[in-house]
């Protein structure tokens, strides 16, 4: 049996009164281009936050490769949704990928040309060294998030979580992202992504995971991407074409 | 006196030099921590701060019976404190949005230092006069000591500025992935509220409660306009803020019955004035003409691609055609026409035009010029 990257045990987090994730557990074994679906409200980017924690859970506990967060924070690696930052902040394309090194770093000392030649090398591989220069807000929508990969890339870690990547982007920076999503997947990286578009999954994912507050299902996409499974975390008939 | 002879004073009066470098400090420390509330979306707060640190003003006064400025600050600055403790409280722990928690915390501390300052006022104690400086700042009231205690704060602020450089920067960029990195977030945050709390302090005496915060937000706010780099824009802000400081001094000190504090402030103001009318990246003036110049250009290009279909039909491309047939299309005037020439896209022999060759692949490449334009832009 493979490695298992990432386990959640009886996770369950609330804001206020209204419970948003309720007694999650789940195993991602390692290898795998995960999908988390789930309409809106489902608690995707909340899973992902109290993985990396960002949120307190109330209750449950979480490992990466059989230990706690705190101690694996180097093997993870994350990309927070694009609207979650001011892009009109002071600094370059350039200076966002460097701090993806910032952890490996630790506090105070400061970046070196090493840690600037794997920025650069980062924005190579997203397509954007020609605007490592470019102030952030003058970037588009689809050149933010290629930044947003860069500096997960850099952080050069075992497992990747990424909160809507595709969100805002065309459909050429989707596939530049799913095809560097594909290269880290081969490389045996672990990747796991909060997802929108269903009729992508079969085409992009092997393996998903179905959340709507409790745990639907998860594993194997030819195995449980169906319509029953699309029925009971969304609540409505849902009928997608399914290109096995 | 003139702002000249004033300048020249500067150099040999005692008293003047010192309020003149007090409040220059003040500008500079104040400009750099604004920068940090600005980025933060946090400006009101500085508002709030200094609103709420009277109190404690008037309540060291109580205590003490003295008006040791080192006291009253310190008791300015316990309070001042206080009231952000209590605004991130409610912040986070009750529905109650941002602007609300301010609001309620500005007025709830101003009014209570208010109503303790008339108390002061009406008691038989000659030594309660000058209190209610604190309100509008008095910068003439500023003596060595008071200075000396600035450039500390200053020194060990920019210290831990340079120190934590990086750690800041992130996370006022981005304090979720910040988080995930495992910089303790809650240390930094407090380190920067902190400074900043100290800095609207140190102010009080000089600027006072009330415009204490346009100390903060002019200019960062000027400084933002003028660099995309958050170094240099710190850097423009502590310069701002000095030179208002100066400027204000001068200003007060040459005019009678002008009162620094809101001299200084005006003076940051014009600051924020100039800076986003004349500044070339994002002032309005710059970017106003650079809005008119695109336009006329692609109003060219426009033409240029109508002509580029026309002769796209024929098999040499410099085949001249009647300027009539470019009627059917809005795009163009006499004036148009000449530029295009001018720019050797197309000759004109009489009424009739014809591409050049230069003018054929412009209009080919216009898509991929763009492009290309856009990539050259750094």
């Amino acid at each position: 049996m493979e490695k298992i990257a990432v386990q959640v045990d009886d996770l369950t987090v609330a804001y206020n009164y209204k419970p948003v994730l309720w007694d999650i557990d789940l195993f991602i074994p390692e290898g795998v281009l995960m999908a988390i679906v789930g309409p809106n409200g489902a608690g995707k980017s909340t899973l992902i936050k109290a993985i990396l924690g960002i949120i307190d859970p109330i209750a449950g506990s979480v490992s990466i490769y059989g230990k706690p967060y705190d101690k694996q924070r180097k093997l993870v690696a994350y990309v927070p949704q694009k609207g979650s930052v001011d892009w009109d902040f002071p600094t370059t394309a350039l200076d966002v990928v460097m701090m993806g090194t910032y952890g490996s770093l630790g506090w105070i000392k400061r970046p070196g040309s090493k840690e600037k030649k794997a920025a650069l090398e980062a924005l190579e591989k997203v397509g954007m060294l020609s605007f490592k220069n470019r102030q952030i807000s003058q970037l588009s929508g689809g050149q933010q998030q290629r930044v947003f990969l860069a500096r997960a890339l850099v952080q050069n870690a075992s497992i990747y979580f990424m909160d809507e990547p595709f969100q805002g982007v065309d459909a050429t920076t989707e596939i530049a992202i799913i095809n560097i999503l594909k290269e880290l997947r081969k490389a045996g990286k672990t990747v796991i992504v909060v997802h929108h578009d269903l009729q992508t999954v079969p085409e992009y994912f092997d393996w998903v995971t179905f959340l709507n507050v409790k745990k639907i299902a998860t594993g194997p996409v030819k195995d449980i991407f169906n319509d029953d499974n699309l029925t009971k975390t969304y609540g409505i008939n849902y009928k997608v074409a399914i290109n096995k | 006196m003139s702002i000249t002879e004033y300048f020249q004073l500067v150099v040999s009066d005692y008293t003047l030099r010192t309020i003149t470098l007090g409040t220059a400090v003040l500008g500079a420390i104040c400009g750099m921590l604004g920068s940090f509330a600005v980025l933060r979306k946090q400006s009101l707060l500085g508002d709030a701060i200094s609103h709420a640190a009277l109190p404690g003003i008037a309540l060291a006064f109580l205590i003490t019976g003295a008006k040791d400025t080192n006291v009253l600050l310190l008791g300015a600055l316990v309070s001042g404190l206080i009231g952000t403790f209590w605004i991130r409280g409610m912040i986070t722990k009750t529905h109650l949005k941002t602007d609300t928690a301010l609001g309620l915390i500005l007025s709830l501390f101003f009014g209570f230092g208010m109503l303790l300052l008339t108390f002061i006022q009406k008691q038989p104690n000659a030594n309660q006069a000058g209190l209610d400086k604190y309100l509008f700042g008095q910068a003439a009231t500023l003596v060595e000591k008071d200075v000396w205690l600035m450039t500390t704060v200053t020194g060990i602020c920019l210290v831990v500025l340079l120190l934590f450089w990086k750690e800041f920067k992130i996370m006022l960029f981005d304090a979720d992935f910040t988080k995930t990195l495992g910089f303790n977030i809650r240390f930094i945050d407090i380190l920067i509220t902190f400074f900043i709390v100290l800095a609207i302090v140190l102010g009080l005496q000089t600027v006072g409660v009330v415009l204490m915060s346009a100390m903060l937000l002019a200019p960062a706010a000027a400084a933002r306009q003028w660099t995309n780099r958050l170094s240099i824009m710190i850097f423009l802000a502590a310069l701002f803020g000095a030179f208002s400081g100066v400027f204000g001094t001068a200003i007060s000190a040459s005019q009678n019955n002008l009162s620094t504090g809101p001299v200084i402030v005006l003076v940051a103001a014009v600051f924020v004035i100039v800076s986003f009318i004349f500044s070339p990246g994002r002032g309005i003036l710059f970017r106003q003409l650079r809005f008119r110049k695109n336009r006329r250009d692609l109003k060219l290009q426009k033409t240029l691609q109508f002509m580029h279909s026309i002769a796209v039909n024929h098999e040499n491309i410099k085949h001249p055609h009647a300027i009539k047939i470019l009627n059917n299309f809005q795009g163009f005037t006499r004036k148009t026409l000449q530029k295009m020439e001018e720019k050797d896209w197309i000759t004109i022999t009489g009424q009739q035009w014809a591409l050049t060759s230069k003018g054929f692949h412009k209009a080919e490449n216009l898509y991929n010029q763009q492009l290309a334009d856009d990539r050259t832009a750094d």
